[in-house]
């Protein structure tokens, strides 16, 4: 089946919001976690340094998952007609979770029971990404069913397969190993010795879990969505690449570090290496899912939208990139890359 | 009950709810920015304490409008795919520039909350400026998809096909200026009265502490001098929108105003129920003439009755009551802030008497319940159309069922979450008083 430019620019756009938000998103979530883990040794100032990441950054990257439901539905409106009919009820769970998420993380830097709010956040934020997850495997196949010309998700189907669980697995270590790479990072550069030694071995416990998921995920795969799993293998490159940059971060974890205090391990070189793994990894998987959205019901070309909508969303987007991208620089110089900031000096 | 009633009370529930806390998100920081803006010209560190206590306010307030904005707007797509289709084809402008809105928002509020003590003075009004042209551009875009929904435009359905797609003629349909403006223009004014509620009740707890009582005072007045500019655009621009009406959807205003039979010379209903049985509006006083003027212009406009429409496209008959509790609601708030202007400016006083005070206190909860009612008025006086005269909303409901159980859940959820911001908004600024701030800034 052909498929027209303009679909394929709509649907990278989508797969770059997706890539964005579940990076951001994991790293969000865990970071949460982490938070709440280390309550209780406040000497590390572990608690601080997920904290001082979190504050600024949800509410943007909340944005990012609204901005993927609206690129959906402006762009697909086919798609997002199945889609949101057969995920109305896990759907419903993942708002319900996000809200009690972001609501009690902003009242637990405010209110007195700050431990309480904070497993609140830190445990229902843990569960999303699981629940989140499951949109992929729904899309590849097998557990939407059609009666009388109605969709229907068939739940039971979903809850006894391995490869849903692999990909619940899958999330759950990928947010733990996103978001304690990053905060090694965050903490190098702030100079907490004891913060950096915590994440930067948890890092290293929950990265191969992870990669075991990982793998996990295509033997079963191979036996639940055939087509996807050879349409992977075919592209065998970039995988073998991704793989590759998992090395390397590895390897960056050990090397000699001489910024400050007692340390091994580069964790900036780490986490771009990873950040690129898990890009590969992404655009081998979302190459190998086209053309279909939801297989084999929707293609990217039966969901599309119209013409003109396109074209007046697409001339949107450049505008509104050109106008963004000093406002996320200055947020990203601000929090990201400010000493001040990082290190909380006065 | 059926889906459709299900679906449509949940979504009402969500709406109902988040559009307190998006109202506020909307309202607050144009109060944040002229105080940021008093205190660069005055130096009066007064208003520098105050745009600070309102951050923290806005703040917490966010934890809530973030996650029910996202409710609301994934909830669009599993409750009403079908609407979203159409949506998603012909009117997804609004949302995706929504979204661009959205980050400069969200960049900035983060910029201005915990970057603030690295931002020069200028930055920090740059910063809540941008916040403030975020949040109104939401809600802009946002009101613009509710706009379509009454004066759907840019497209045409064709044996059930969707044809000559104009997606700019959609974002500029007719009402969309008109209704964009109200819905911001009364969170500017709901805004700045909910500051004079808290400023209000202040007062009455420290008369005996001068120096505090000063501060509120202050506040109050800000805050009624805003609320009464905006309650005041807000009601010019409803006259516009009700004349909107008389073009666009006749059959919203016959319903709004109890009016039955098609006539020139239309009396205006003030107050009252309408009684579909006696085709009146029952103890209603009546102005000879006045709903033909206040339509177009002239008594001798002919006004459409509900008569003129076949029953089952009639919007329900209660949202008389409402389009009047609104504008009741609006010409008292208007009445609320001459009176704090003139005790003040003009009569020169220092203070405000406690029954006064508490006549005050009322301004914010009924800014909101005008806010509530113009909501649903606008949204339930459309039904049963979900996109005028072109698309029912009983043909856009999902099909999936079990929505009773949702409409539980969310339900609580929501209650818990408002239970949690009243309790931390007060448990902050118990433990952080205005004394505290004052010391602070004296020192």
């Amino acid at each position: 089946m052909e498929i027209s430019t303009d679909a394929l620019i709509a649907i990278s756009i989508i797969w770059g919001f997706v890539f964005i938000y579940a990076v951001m998103a994991t790293m969000d979530f865990g970071a949460g976690f982490w938070s709440m883990i280390y309550l209780n040794k406040e000497h590390m100032k572990a608690t601080d340094i997920a904290n001082r990441f979190l504050s600024p950054t949800w509410e943007v990257t909340n944005v990012f998952i609204v901005a993927i439901v609206v690129a959906l539905f402006s762009f697909f409106p086919g798609a997002t007609f199945v889609l949101g009919t057969v995920l109305l009820i896990p759907g419903s769970m993942i708002l319900l979770l996000l809200a009690i998420r972001s609501g009690f993380l902003v009242f637990s830097n405010t209110a007195k029971e700050r431990k309480t709010l904070r497993y609140i956040s830190g445990i229902s934020g843990f569960i999303i990404p699981a629940i989140l997850i499951l949109v992929l495997p729904v899309t590849h196949g097998g557990f939407i069913e059609k009666t009388d010309g109605i969709y229907n998700l068939n739940m039971s189907k979903i809850f006894s397969s391995p490869n849903a669980y692999s990909f619940i697995g899958f999330a759950i270590l990928s947010t733990l190993f996103l978001s304690s790479l990053l905060l090694a990072d965050f903490s190098n550069v702030a100079e907490e010795q004891d913060a950096y030694r915590a994440y930067r071995k948890s890092a290293l416990i929950t990265g191969p879990i992870s990669l075991l998921f990982a793998v996990c995920i295509m033997v079963t795969m191979r036996n639940e969505a055939n087509w996807l799993y050879s349409g992977m293998m075919n592209d065998f490159s970039w995988i073998i690449a991704s793989f590759i940059t998992f090395v390397i971060a590895g390897i960056a974890l050990f090397l000699p570090n001489k910024s400050f205090g007692q340390n091994i391990g580069k964790p900036r070189l780490a986490l771009v290496a990873i950040g690129i793994q898990y890009f590969l990894a992404s655009y081998a998987y979302g190459r190998a899912h086209l053309p279909y959205m939801i297989y084999p019901d929707v293609t990217v070309m039966s969901g599309f939208t119209e013409p003109a909508t396109f074209r007046a969303l697409f001339a949107t987007y450049i505008v509104a990139f050109i106008i963004l991208f000093p406002g996320f620089f200055f947020f990203w110089k601000m929090f990201m890359r400010d000493k001040r900031y990082i290190r909380q000096e006065e | 009950m059926d889906d459709l009633v299900l679906a449509r009370s949940l979504f009402g529930t969500t709406m109902g709810f988040h559009i307190i806390f998006a109202t506020l998100g909307v309202g607050l920081p144009l109060m944040i920015l002229v105080a940021e803006l008093i205190y660069q010209k005055t130096k009066d560190d007064h208003y520098a304490i105050m745009a600070k206590r309102w951050t923290k306010a806005q703040a917490v307030l966010l934890g809530v409008a973030i996650p029910t904005g996202t409710i609301a707007g994934t909830q669009l797509a599993l409750l009403w795919p079908g609407f979203m289709e159409v949506i998603g084809r012909v009117m997804s402008l609004p949302f995706q520039i929504e979204i661009y809105a959205f980050f400069v928002e969200a960049l900035f509020m983060s910029i201005y909350v915990y970057a603030a003590d690295r931002l020069s003075p200028a930055m920090r009004i740059v910063a809540v400026f941008f916040v403030l042209v975020g949040a109104a551009a939401s809600a802009v875009l946002i009101t613009n998809v509710h706009a379509f929904e009454g004066t759907p435009a840019g497209f045409k359905i064709l044996n059930g096909k969707i044809t000559d797609v104009d997606p700019w003629a959609a974002f500029f349909n007719p009402s969309f200026f008109i209704t964009a403006g109200h819905v911001v223009l009364s969170a500017f004014m709901t805004g700045a009265f909910i500051v004079a509620s808290v400023a209000a009740y202040k007062m009455i707890r420290t008369r005996k502490k001068e120096r505090v009582y000063r501060f509120h005072r202050k506040a109050l007045l800000l805050a009624l001098t805003i609320g009464g500019i905006f309650s005041l655009l807000t009601a010019l621009n409803g006259h516009e929108s009700a004349q909107m009406l008389y073009e666009y959807q006749p059959e919203k205003l016959a319903g709004a105003e109890g009016l039955f039979e098609t006539r020139s010379h239309a009396p205006l209903a003030i107050g009252g129920f309408t009684d579909p049985n006696e085709e009146k509006v029952k103890w209603a006083i009546e102005i000879p003439w006045a709903l033909s003027f206040l339509a177009a212009n002239r008594f001798d406009t002919v006004v459409k009755g509900l008569n003129a429409f076949p029953r089952d496209e009639w919007p329900p008959l209660f949202i008389h009551t409402l389009f009047n509790a609104m504008v009741g609601v609006g010409m008292l708030l208007i009445l609320y802030s001459i009176i704090g202007v003139v005790w003040r400016k003009v009569l020169k006083k220092d203070r405000f008497p406690t029954w006064l005070l508490i006549i005050f206190m009322t301004a914010g909860p009924f800014s909101l319940i005008g806010i509530e009612f113009g909501w649903i008025f606008a949204c339930t006086g459309r039904q049963p159309w979900v996109i005028y005269h072109l698309l029912k909303t009983s043909d856009v409901v999902t099909t999936t069922g079990s929505i009773g159980v949702l409409f539980l859940f969310f339900t609580f959820v929501y209650a818990v979450l408002g239970a949690a911001v009243v309790y931390v908004l007060l448990y902050y600024f118990r433990k952080h008083p205005v004394d505290e701030d004052l010391n602070t800034a004296e020192s």
